[in-house]
Formats: C-alpha cells, structure tokens, sequence
C-alpha cells in the first residue's frame, strides 16, 4: 500500500512538473505579449524594453523558468502583472468564494443524487425510474451558465425574490449578524441552485448506474433469499457497496473545489477563482501560479479517490499489496 | 448492432430522431429561414420583436429577433451548423488521435507503448478546463482553434479504450490465425483488430459530441470561441444574456435546443451503450 503510494506520488510530482512546463511553454511561445497590453499603443521601444527588463521577460526561456520555479517553490509565486498585487494574494481572496460554493453544491448535489439513484436503481424500469430518469439526463445536458441565465430570469427579474450578482450585498459591511448572514444567504441561492442541479444529474446518473451493477451480484441474491428486507437489502448491502465507485468520483472532483465553477462564477459575477482565471489571460504569474495549483489538486484528488476506495473496500487493499 | 433494434429502444429513437431533424434543419438551413443569420435591416424598428410577430417589411418571425432585428430562428438554424459540426469535428479529432494512440500501445508492446500510456496518462491529469481557457484565450479566436483545442483535450479517454480493447483482441485465436497466414501487423492491426475494437468507440463518440457541443458553447459564451457575427449557440446565449429583461427568448432559444441535442447525444449514447455491450444490459 505504502509502495504503491510512493510511486504514485513520484508519478503525481512528474505530473505537476510536466503541466507547469506546458503551462509555461504555452504562455510564452503564443503570439502576443502582456507588455503590448499593459503599455498600449503609445508605448515607445524603450519603454517596452524597460518593463521587459523590470519583468525578467528579456532572458532566456529557461533561465526565466528557473527564476520562477525556484520562487515559487520558496512561497514567492509573484506579483500580478495586471493587478500589480501579489497572486497569493489575488488567488487567497478568491479561493474561499470558490470552495464555499463548490463544496456546498457538491455535498448537495451527490446527497440528492444518492437519493435519487438509489430509489430509481431499486425500481429499476418503473414509472418512477423513467420520469426520474429523463429528469436527470435533462440536468445533467444543461449548461451551467444557461442555466444560471434561467434562474436569474425567473427569481431576480420576474419574481424579483434574489439577487444575481456578486457574493454580497452593497451594503453588506454594514449588515450585522442575521442580517450579515441573510445578505450572504440571499447571494449565495442562486449559483448554488446552478451548480447543484447541475450536478444532481451526473451523480444521480452515475449512482443509478453503480447501484444496478451491485444490485446484479450474488450476495444481493444471497440478501434476498434469507428474506431481508428490500429496503434493508438496498440500503444496507447495496448502496454500501455501490459506495465505492461514487466516493471515488467524489475524490476525483476535489480539482472543481478550485477551477469547476468557471462559467457559473461568470454568470453571477461570483469573486471567485474562475474569474481570476478568465480575466488573467496574459497575467504569466496569475496563470502559472493558478495551474500549478489546479495540477497539484489534480493529482492529489486521484490519489485521495485511490485511499478512500481502499478505505471503504478492504478487497482493493489487499490487491494493491 | 442492426438499426430496427436502436430504434425499438425508446431512448435510442428519440435521440436518433432528435438528432436527425437538427442535422436536416443545419443542412436545409437555406431552405427552413428567411435569408441571411447576420442580416440587419431598420434596427429600431425591427429589434426585440417577440416571438410570432410580424415586422414592418411582412417578414414573420416565429421566435423573434435580437438587439440588432436579426431572425432568432435563422441565427439557431445557422447556429446549428457551427454547433454540431465544431461538435462532430472536435470528436472525430480526438477519436483519430484516441484510436491511433489506443491501437499503437495495445499492439506494439514495449517502450513505445510505456511512452504512449505515460503520455495518455499525463493527458488525463490535465485540468481540462484552465487549458481549454489558456489555449483559448492565447490564440485569437476562432472556429478551428476551437475544435483544435476540444480534440486536443479529448482523445485520452478513447485512447485507453481502445488499448484496453486491442490488447484483449491480439491474443484472441482468429488473430493469431492471421499472424501464422502470415499477414503484416499493420494489416493484422487495421484489418481483424481494430474493426472489432471499434464498438465502444461509437458509444464514445455519441456521449462525447454532445459534451464537445457543450464545452463549445462555454467557450463562445466567454467569448473564447466562435466569433460574432458568425451565429453559434454559445454565443447566440452570450448576447442574449445582456438583453435578458426585454427580450429573454434571445437566449433561451439556443439554450433549449443546445440542451435538446445534448440530452439527444446523450441517450442515443446510452441506447447503443447497452445494446452493444450485452454485459449490462438489463
């Protein structure tokens, strides 16, 4: 077990390295310069070769990765070039946002996907599964950011009930304590409807599926014949063995705690890490430091889905040693 | 895998006719709308005009017009052919790359196999998103970069099924029948592997263009991808947004039929899925 996690970490770092090299070669071999924006068209050659120079943009290609790699492994990941603040800092205010959304809308959508597979698995073919069925293959084709559009249609225009912009009120600084909390509540609605309905569709799908594959297995049979329950035989030896394969996915979604709400941050103008991301095209620094991070959740979400599927099902511990 | 059967599967036809009708829609395009996608006549008299209104000129438009008195239908039509080919090329990009990397690693064992899976691998751990946006956003945009960059990001998935697939046919007996009659293995490989690995690639290909038609929309909808005036549904979604309060059909239009064909991609995935792989179905 602890070999094996050893060589996927090794495998895991080789990752990393190679999408911060890609990220990196990308960046600077594509046309187009952030000097060029940054000074506009009025900018005169001295002036572009003077910011180059302040930037470190006029060495060689590897030397200046070298600066950055050694920075960054310091805890310097530097400053914005369009902001001038330092990235930790841009991306520190904007995480929370991110996680506080995606995390919730996670926890929501797979609880209610659980549910919702489970009940179609266990009346598989029925009215129910096919309604509940089309239902989820609807949710899970929505986009998420016309899906947003949508909600602030109905609830913001026409209902006039919730707000569509932003994480808090004008006057939040001023709002204490329920208020404070309601205002935030308020602003939250509807981005996390988006999300989590979006994503009751892929989980309800996904668990249906699991669900069923379990449900064909012996033991199931076995369960049956000694005259359980079927609410005892889905609940308990079903969905506890169909578990697995859902918490895997769960681990593999611990990168959209971090970049998977980039088009619904969009819609809702939400202060989060999508929209750092989309504004900060030519902002090296922002953009290497944002996919260093979103490699390393990468990898470290396929190896927590790897610990916690052998957590949960003692069979695939003892093949992996 | 004969057609009768996918049709009698209800998810199977609905998919297959949804999908059909859209394709007849996108090539007819000419033959279905009035005119040109980007044609503009008198602005103020024309914009906003709600869904089954008839305009000063007699034009009759059945969802309306936009900001700029375009036909929203023709637009849709329009943008049904930048949709579904980015789509469909975008899958047929990455399932050429998937199949030839899949059938390389599974047959020809050894280094380059190793080199192959490494890369796959690498591919796989990619955040597919932050790529989709930098590779985006750092070239100008345009409709080939986009399928470009939707191959791209792709073909990792198709590559592993297929290697899994040819890896499991080489050492079936009617192959090596065909290694001792002496065939070459480029012949063995493109003749009596691959056709029998190509069952779950079409099961692939169907979820995968509606996934593509998707991330195609995202991407013109952040303004990454097709380029107005060129109508495509992402973007038909983006400038509708700004004019959401007086005239919400502009973008609920190519929302509904973007998630018809996905919704339709997605069952016909699933129909084939189950008849050709007899394993779960149930």
């Amino acid at each position: 077990m602890f070999a094996r996690l050893g060589h996927r970490l090794l495998a895991g770092l080789a990752v990393v390295v190679g999408v911060v090299v890609l990220t990196f070669l990308l960046l600077h071999l594509a046309p187009g310069d952030p000097i060029d924006i940054m000074l506009g068209p009025t900018g005169t050659a001295e002036q572009v070769a003077a910011q180059r120079r302040a930037l470190g943009l006029d060495e060689a290609l590897p030397a200046q990765f070298a600066t950055w790699l050694g920075r960054f492994a310091r805890g310097d990941w530097g400053n914005s070039i369009a902001k001038g603040r330092p990235v930790r800092a841009v991306l520190g205010d904007a995480w929370p946002a991110t996680v506080r959304l995606v995390a919730l809308s996670l926890l929501l959508s797979y609880l209610i996907g659980l549910v919702v597979g489970a009940v179609q698995a266990a009346r598989s073919s029925s009215r129910t599964d096919t309604v509940l069925s089309i239902a989820s293959v609807t949710l899970f084709a929505v986009p998420g950011y016309w899906l947003g559009l949508m909600l602030v249609l109905v609830f913001t225009y026409w209902a006039r009930m919730l707000p569509a912009f932003g994480a808090a009120g004008l006057d939040s600084d001023y709002l204490r304590g329920g208020a404070w909390l309601i205002d935030r509540l308020r602003h939250l609605a509807l981005p996390l409807a988006t999300l989590t309905l979006v994503g009751i569709g892929g989980a309800a799908r996904f668990v249906r599926g699991a669900m069923l594959e379990t449900l064909n297995q012996p033991f199931i049979t076995t369960a049956r014949a000694k005259g359980l329950t079927p609410r005892r035989v889905i609940g308990h030896h079903a969905l506890r063995n169909a578990l697995t394969p859902i918490v895997t996915l769960l681990g593999l979604s611990l990168p959209a705690l971090f970049s998977g709400a980039v088009f619904v941050e969009a819609v809702f103008a939400w202060p989060g890490v999508g929209r750092v991301l989309v504004e900060a095209v030519r902002d090296y620094p922002v953009v290497m430091a944002a996919t260093a991070v979103s490699a390393v959740l990468v990898v470290a979400g396929n190896m927590l889905a790897d610990v916690l599927a052998a957590w949960l099902d003692p069979r695939i511990r003892t093949r992996a040693t | 895998m004969t057609p009768p059967r996918l049709l009698r599967d209800r998810r199977g036809a609905f998919g297959a006719l949804v999908l059909l009708i859209v394709l007849a829609c996108a090539i007819a395009a000419p033959l279905v709308t009035t005119g040109d996608p980007a044609a503009q006549r008198d602005i103020v008299a024309t914009r906003f005009l709600p869904p089954l209104s008839t305009d000063v000129d007699g034009a009759f438009h059945p969802i309306g017009t936009d900001r700029f008195g375009r036909d929203v239908w023709t637009r849709l039509v329009y943008g049904a052919r930048i949709s579904m080919g980015v789509g469909v090329l975008a899958v047929l990009v990455s399932i050429a790359l998937g199949v030839i990397v899949g059938a390389v690693a599974g047959y020809w064992r050894g280094p380059l196999a190793v080199a192959l899976l490494g890369l796959t691998d690498f591919a796989l751990a990619l955040p597919r998103v932050v790529l989709l946006l930098l590779l985006a956003a750092l070239w100008q945009p345009s409709t080939a970069l986009v399928i470009a960059v939707l191959g791209l990001t792709g073909w990792m998935g198709v590559a592993r099924l297929v290697h899994g697939e040819v890896r499991a046919l080489a050492a079936r007996p009617f192959v090596e029948g065909a290694v001792a009659l002496g065939a070459r293995r480029l012949r063995v490989l493109a003749r009596h592997i691959l056709p029998n690995a190509l069952t779950p690639v079409i099961v692939a290909a169907a979820l995968g263009v509606g996934n593509a038609i998707m991330l195609e929309a995202g991407l013109s909808y952040l303004g990454l991808g097709v380029q107005p005036p060129t109508p495509s549904w992402g973007n038909m979604i983006a400038s509708g947004r700004d004019t959401l309060v007086n005239a919400p059909w502009v973008a609920t239009a190519p929302g509904i039929a973007l998630v018809l064909v996905v919704v339709a991609c997605t069952l016909l995935g699933d129909a084939l899925r189950d008849l050709l792989d007899p394993g779960v179905r149930r």
